[in-house]
């Protein structure tokens, strides 16, 4: 193989694959954030690149609000075991002992006992000085001003206004103890790059990002999948087959489906060609108020 | 369906290059306004960021309930409402052609940092300028910093042309005028572009109200510019990483910065020399042949030699400067100055070095490019500094190289980024002489970058009383309290002066001024060394004191009286010498055979007979903090 014209994907690739390789040379416990979806897998491909034809240097941590749909975890626990990866899997038990769900407790409380405040306690008992999330800075305005090299105080808080100056490809890892740094290797990534990238590698994504049948309710202008019997129906509510997919994934009760005929890559990128709204429109968690997601992050959430 | 076949999209989509642009300028340049546009216009505005951006503007907007484009762009609720940005926000847009990543910097006093770190990893530069009131001071210290950060392309959009009814002539005055500053500033190649951004014209599609202008629009230069000779053609390859999964495979793992690298070629690695040949270039897609920049690969040798992350991979006959010195340009970013002699962290290429900031040479003042002598450098400052490291590197000067020829500097307690720099050139070359011209530096190190290494200001203590005022007892007390604080300091008693340097002296009252004169120079020398100086002496004339406070620099002598009443002090009597001097075997003893002038205007004052030790030490070091001699 010779080299041939570099693209875009190729920059934006090494610089992921770069930042991968500090984060591994500088800090003593490093643990990479596992989301189950698209960028997660791009995330997980990176890594594997970076540390070639070594083995990835560090752990996997899906937090599990228990809620996710059945597909993920499947999927989680399939490329776990294909790519011999050290998964661990973290729930909030308190949360779950007080039986916190999207429905008892509302979408923003529930997403900080659940989410947040899981991913606090498993950073905390393993000691992660530094934590890869799959964040891009395209996907939301706070997000937009988020250092690749992000500094969490001892409490894992964001303070947006005092962040460190990040010049040329010079990232500082330095930290006192108890305080760490939040990582984001694809923060120059755009969806479309991140979809793009995917069909250029061929990395295998969860099915639920293509079309097909599934039993849906119609609630508060959201499209939601009956994914178990646990989702409460409402009065009049009746489960029917739709043909729909996915652009984001997260917990099932809070993720909007989408009616969709694209049941390839090919198909889900020639519908975002035409596509005219924003992947985070189908999350619930991103619109409960103004700013909702710059404070969700100052309290510690990715 | 697309109007395109997918297959078509997705092929030119994965040929599509990538360019990343700063645009500078104020708030009231209309800079948020034309990213807006450019956003909007190419067509990436998504419907639902658009029905917040309709929301917002009824709310939040300038332009009076119409949709403010510039809201697209300002990110932070905090920001939104101060109606300003207060950071670096990065924005994506595409075109067939290419990718873009615009670094947005707000336009208020972190200006200078927020913008040069928008700017490090910008390939080109859109510097705004309001076609009304034309080239402004900000627009000089924007060219200014751009040209700092080294951008090769410049792009000076003069906004706002609708305001001044699209005039050509106006249009060509600020042209010329901005052309000759950038020139002035090394940058060659600026295309000056007439824009209403508000409107759209020429920013993504050519004006009809300005038929005189037949250069291309906005969008057009920044899909056609050629960066692609930006980087240089000799090989850097900092090692990140060293891979070494097993026994028998050991592989270098970093980012190709410049130039290229082939299997087989001879290869040397800095900053030790060590030589060897390139076995093999390992990526997880398969062994490569060649690989440029700026791929990240993995590098194994022909043979073992130590090479550790820090060091770098370069062609033998094409290599970069090594060493521990060079002159640098430097920004500071921190609120606590840059000091002369004040030990940093340097992380340059992929390791930290310890180092100093050994002298500025002179700060510019990015408003008028005017240098000014400095003794520090404060936030959003900029200097020409002599940086001297604790260990060699490999590294290049900044023009000719970015990525290799850029550091940053780090606080050593809270490890923050404070300052960036940018490397001038090696000042080894300019101390050998070689150079014909080149001008030998004195290295003497200053009074200042003596104190900034021991984190205080020097100064004169002197605690003057009666004998058994307690002077001794709390020079000592007070010695300790700054030594556990980390402060260095120097006590002078008559224990240590009345044996050795004034052994000769006798207790005439000319053999006590000249005890005093001799005390007064020996503090003077600790106090150049950078010391705390504590003296306890009796020193009862005015005149005799007055003599070491003028030998000071202002304000570095302290005058510290102990004013312990003489019945207290004659009652404690510890060395029992007011009982000798009552019965007369002691002749001149103070307060009782020759008098005590109480000092006037003595800058503390204790009284031991009132408080403890404890609160006489801290009384003092209180005094120090207030004054700023004791820096944390």
């Amino acid at each position: 193989m010779t080299s041939r014209l570099l693209t875009h994907l190729d920059e934006l690739e090494a610089e992921s694959i770069y930042i991968f390789r500090e984060v591994v040379a500088e800090f003593e416990n490093p643990v990479m954030l596992y989301s189950i979806g698209k960028d997660s897998s791009v995330l997980l491909h990176l890594a594997l690149k970076a540390f070639f034809p070594g083995k990835l240097p560090f752990p996997v941590l899906h937090i599990d609000t228990t809620w996710k749909f059945k597909e993920m975890i499947e999927f989680r626990d399939r490329r776990a075991k294909e790519l011999g990866l050290n998964l661990l899997v973290h729930s909030n038990q308190e949360g779950l002992q007080k039986g916190v769900t999207p429905f008892t407790h509302g979408s923003s409380k529930y997403t900080d006992i659940m989410k947040t405040e899981a991913l606090k306690q498993a950073l905390s008992k393993y000691g992660y000085d530094a934590a890869f999330g799959g964040a891009r800075r395209d996907e939301e305005k706070s997000r937009a001003k988020e250092r690749v090299f992000s500094f969490r105080d001892a409490n894992h808080r964001w303070d947006p206004r005092n962040q460190r100056p990040e010049l040329w490809h010079l990232y500082n890892g330095r930290i006192n103890k108890g305080e760490s740094i939040r990582v984001f290797p694809l923060s120059n990534w755009t969806e479309l790059d991140v979809w793009m990238y995917i069909h250029r590698e061929k990395i295998p994504v969860v099915p639920l990002y293509f079309a097909k049948p599934r039993p849906i309710v119609h609630r508060d202008g959201m499209m939601l999948m009956v994914d178990d019997d646990r989702l409460p129906l409402k009065a009049g509510e009746k489960p029917e087959l739709e043909q729909v997919r996915f652009r984001t994934l997260g917990c099932y009760p809070l993720t909007g489906a989408q009616k969709s005929d694209a049941k390839t890559l090919e198909d889900v990128i020639a519908e975002m060609l035409e596509s005219r709204t924003s992947e985070r429109q189908g999350r619930a968690i991103d619109h409960d108020q103004a700013g909702s997601m710059e404070k969700k992050k100052r309290e510690g959430y990715f | 369906m697309s109007a395109i076949p997918v297959h078509e999209f997705i092929a030119s989509q994965e040929r599509k290059g990538l360019l990343r642009f700063i645009t500078c300028g104020s708030v009231d340049d209309g800079k948020s306004t034309l990213i807006g546009r450019l956003l909007h216009d190419s067509q990436k505005i998504l419907e639902d960021h658009m029905a917040a951006v309709r929301a917002d503007s009824q709310r939040w907007g300038t332009t009076g309930g119409e949709v403010d484009l510039a809201l697209l762009v300002d990110g932070l609720q905090a920001e939104r409402e101060q109606g300003i940005t207060i950071d670096v926000a990065y924005r994506y847009f595409d075109t067939d052609r290419r990718k873009f990543i615009i670094a947005d910097t707000p336009g208020h006093e972190q200006y200078t940092r927020n913008m040069a770190t928008g700017a490090s990893t910008a390939d080109l530069a859109i510097v705004l300028v309001d076609a009304a009131r034309g080239v402004q001071v900000q627009t000089r210290r924007h060219s200014f910093i751009v040209s700092l950060l080294g951008l090769r392309h410049v792009i000076v959009a003069v906004n706002k042309m609708d305001l001044v009814d699209f005039d050509a002539v106006r249009f060509k005055e600020i042209s010329d005028e901005a052309q000759a500053f950038l020139r002035s500033l090394g940058v060659k190649n600026a295309q000056v572009i007439p824009v209403s951004a508000l409107r759209g014209d020429n920013v993504v599609t050519r004006s009809d109200a300005m038929p005189w202008y037949k250069g291309p629009p906005l969008l057009e230069v920044l899909e056609t510019v050629d960066v692609t000779q930006d980087r240089g053609e000799d090989l850097r390859f900092p090692v990140q990483y060293v891979n070494r999964p097993n026994a028998e495979f050991r592989g270098y793992s970093g980012t190709i910065v410049s130039g290229k690298v082939r299997v087989g070629d001879p290869i040397m690695a800095l900053p030790y020399r060590h030589a060897s040949t390139v076995k093999s270039i390992v990526t997880y897609d398969g062994d490569l042949e060649e690989a440029g920049a700026p791929l990240a690969v993995t590098i194994t040798l022909a043979d073992e030699i130590d090479i550790t992350r820090g060091d770098m991979l370069v062609h033998p006959d094409r290599a970069p400067s090594v060493g521990k010195q060079f002159d640098a340009h430097i920004l500071w970013m921190a609120e606590q100055p840059l000091l002369p002699g004040k030990p940093y962290d340097i992380k340059i290429g992929n390791h930290y070095v310890r180092g100093t900031i050994e002298q500025i040479e002179y700060r510019v003042d990015v408003n008028d490019l005017s240098r000014h002598g400095a003794e520090e450098l404060k936030l959003n400052e900029i200097g020409v500094c002599r940086v001297v490291l604790n260990q060699p590197v490999a590294y290049d000067v900044y023009d000719s190289s970015r990525e290799t020829g850029s550091f940053i500097v780090l606080d050593r307690l809270n490890h923050a980024t404070a300052g960036a720099g940018m490397i001038r050139r090696s000042s080894a070359v300019r101390t050998a002489g070689h150079a014909g011209n080149a001008v030998v530096h004195e290295h003497k190190i200053s009074r200042a970058q003596r104190a900034n290494q021991k984190s205080q200001r020097p100064c004169i203590l002197w605690l003057t009383g009666l004998s058994g005022a307690g002077k001794s007892t709390i020079a000592n007390a007070l010695e300790q309290e700054l030594f556990r604080r980390g402060h260095h300091s120097y006590l002078l008693d008559g224990d240590n002066v009345r044996h050795g340097l004034n052994r000769d002296l006798d207790f005439s009252d000319a053999g006590r001024v000249e005890n005093i004169r001799r005390i007064g120079e020996v503090a003077q020398l600790f106090v150049d060394a950078g010391l705390i100086v504590v003296t306890a002496f009796i020193s009862p004339f005015r005149s005799d004191r007055r003599l070491v406070r003028d030998l000071s620099a202002a304000g570095d002598f302290i005058e510290v009286y102990v004013s312990t009443p003489l019945d207290v002090c004659e009652e404690r009597d510890p060395k029992g010498l007011y009982a000798r001097a009552r019965r007369g075997q002691i002749g001149n003893f103070t307060g009782i055979s020759s008098p005590y002038e109480a000092p006037e205007g003595a800058e503390i004052e204790l009284d031991t007979s009132r408080q403890s030790v404890e609160e006489c030490v801290a009384a003092v070091v209180r005094y120090l903090e207030e004054t700023g001699r004791l820096k944390s």
